[in-house]
């Protein structure tokens, strides 16, 4: 991967994702090969919005590579709450740090960020748009337990806020995947994802009802649907309802159907499911680890072409 | 055109924007941020008879040159115009609009949780895609209502 920033998922392509993933499987194989691999460097957490497993798994990740990691704390205890801007705050961070990960709640905050930087930043999050390091995790996720071509993937829930889904989607366009998307018509995938999709020539259906594609997925994405959406909470919940699974619904699936879901989840998968052999979710959260080692591994080298890789990675 | 079919008359400096789409005059004007209060001349001719396109439309401004963005605007709600700079009743430089491959800094984007839509110090910046512009910092994609997101 030859890129400076990961700011979105359209960004990459099948062999920067390879790439990654090669390198999160040998992390994952080998993590005290890494251990000490960026010592002397510092990362910065920049999160505007409350963040509890991202955050961590990037500090966690950070910590492993043996990168220092800075937290700019709560965005109520900040410069923030005295209204500076994030160009200007970013600009001093950058200062301070060798890279910065950024969640923010308004959508291009992290493409802002970027081009008022020049060290390495990453995308965890921004608004309703992107989180290109959630689809890595979930990538790595599905090709370890399905290989990434010949697949056949739902994508369920907030399809028109979920960044997640937003990243996936346009990832998954990179290998032979039918897609398949089933949400309520108001939070159907937003008119830019599916333009990219088709710009992209990939297999896109559309779909009210999971009892219409439940036989034929390899992979369903579950995503929590969220009540500050409808305006009315008896819609809410009436909508909500029809895209909640348990193990009964998962009866009419594939023995080799993998759940998936980028979590927290509330309801929207029953805890029975856990028991189940389809169940993915916290092995996707535990392969955030691996990844986001991975991923800041890469940018950090990129960033610092001179460096000494030590390590012979196999790609 | 003869003395009797002529709607307009001739502009001594100013600009004329020829081959407007039947009926995107208004939206025109719109870009160019004239509404009348500015004490400029303004003479629309709205689906006129022309053998390219059918029923064009016709603004004549006076005393006012386009800028370059305000050009680039125009081509995406008007794509085959002209535009005819007049300087003591003479055509001093007539052009056509292309379709530049982004607009900086005079569109609004629609989506209000967009960083371009915050306090930040940054200049909106839209990508021209097949039929319309999209954002570059939320992708959001605009598209029969560019003109309402005119921001000049």
């Amino acid at each position: 991967m030859r890129q400076d920033h990961l700011i979105t998922a359209t960004q990459l392509s099948r062999d920067d994702i390879e790439a990654v993933l090669d390198r999160a499987r040998a992390v994952a194989d080998d993590p005290a090969a890494y251990a000490d691999r960026h010592a002397g460097t510092v990362l910065a957490l920049c999160f505007f919005e409350p963040s509890t497993r991202t955050r961590m798994s990037f500090d966690s990740a950070a910590k492993r590579l043996g990168i220092d990691t800075i937290d700019m704390g709560d965005v109520d205890s900040s410069s923030v709450s005295k209204g500076e801007s994030l160009s200007d705050t970013v600009r001093v961070i950058e200062g301070y740090a060798d890279a910065l990960v950024l969640r923010h709640p308004s959508e291009g905050a992290a493409t802002l960020a970027a081009e008022n930087v020049s060290v390495p930043v990453v995308n965890a999050g921004d608004g309703a748009g992107q989180h290109p390091s959630q689809t890595l995790l979930d990538l790595h996720t599905i090709r370890e337990n399905h290989g990434l071509d010949d697949l056949t993937v739902g994508i369920m829930g907030d399809l028109k806020y979920g960044r997640t889904v937003h990243s996936l989607a346009s990832a998954l366009t990179n290998f032979d995947v039918n897609q398949h998307f089933i949400s309520p018509p108001s939070l159907r995938l937003p008119r830019s994802v599916r333009f990219d999709l088709h710009e992209t020539g990939a297999q896109v259906r559309e779909h009210e009802d999971l009892d219409d594609v439940i036989e034929d997925l390899d992979v369903l994405y579950v995503t929590r649907i969220q009540k500050e959406r409808f305006p009315d909470e008896n819609e809410y919940h009436r909508v909500a309802g029809e895209y909640r699974i348990d193990a009964d619904t998962l009866e009419a699936a594939p023995d080799h159907l993998s759940v998936m879901h980028p979590l927290p989840r509330v309801d929207e998968i029953a805890p029975d499911v856990d028991k189940t052999d389809h169940a993915r979710y916290f092995e996707q959260a535990h392969n955030g680890i691996p990844v986001r080692m991975a991923l800041l591994d890469t940018l950090l080298e990129n960033a610092d072409p001179d460096a000494d890789e030590g390590i012979e990675v196999d790609r | 055109m003869s003395d009797h079919e002529l709607r307009v008359s001739k502009i001594r400096n100013g600009t004329v924007i020829d081959h407007v789409e039947g009926g995107q005059a208004l939206n025109v004007l719109a870009i160019l941020g004239i509404d009348g209060s500015e004490g400029l001349g303004v003479s629309v001719g709205m689906n006129v008879p022309s053998d390219r396109l059918g029923r064009k439309d016709i603004v004549k401004v006076e005393d006012r040159e386009l800028s370059q963005s305000e050009v680039d605007v125009l081509s995406l709600i008007a794509p085959e115009a002209s535009i005819n700079i007049i300087r003591e009743f003479e055509v001093v430089e007539k052009s056509r609009v292309t379709r530049p491959d982004s607009v900086t800094g005079v569109l609004s984007c629609p989506n209000r949780n967009c960083i371009t839509n915050t306090e930040e110090p940054v200049e909106t910046r839209f990508e021209v895609v097949a039929d319309g512009v999209r954002c570059d910092y939320c992708s959001t994609i605009l598209r029969a209502d560019i003109a309402d997101h005119i921001d000049v």
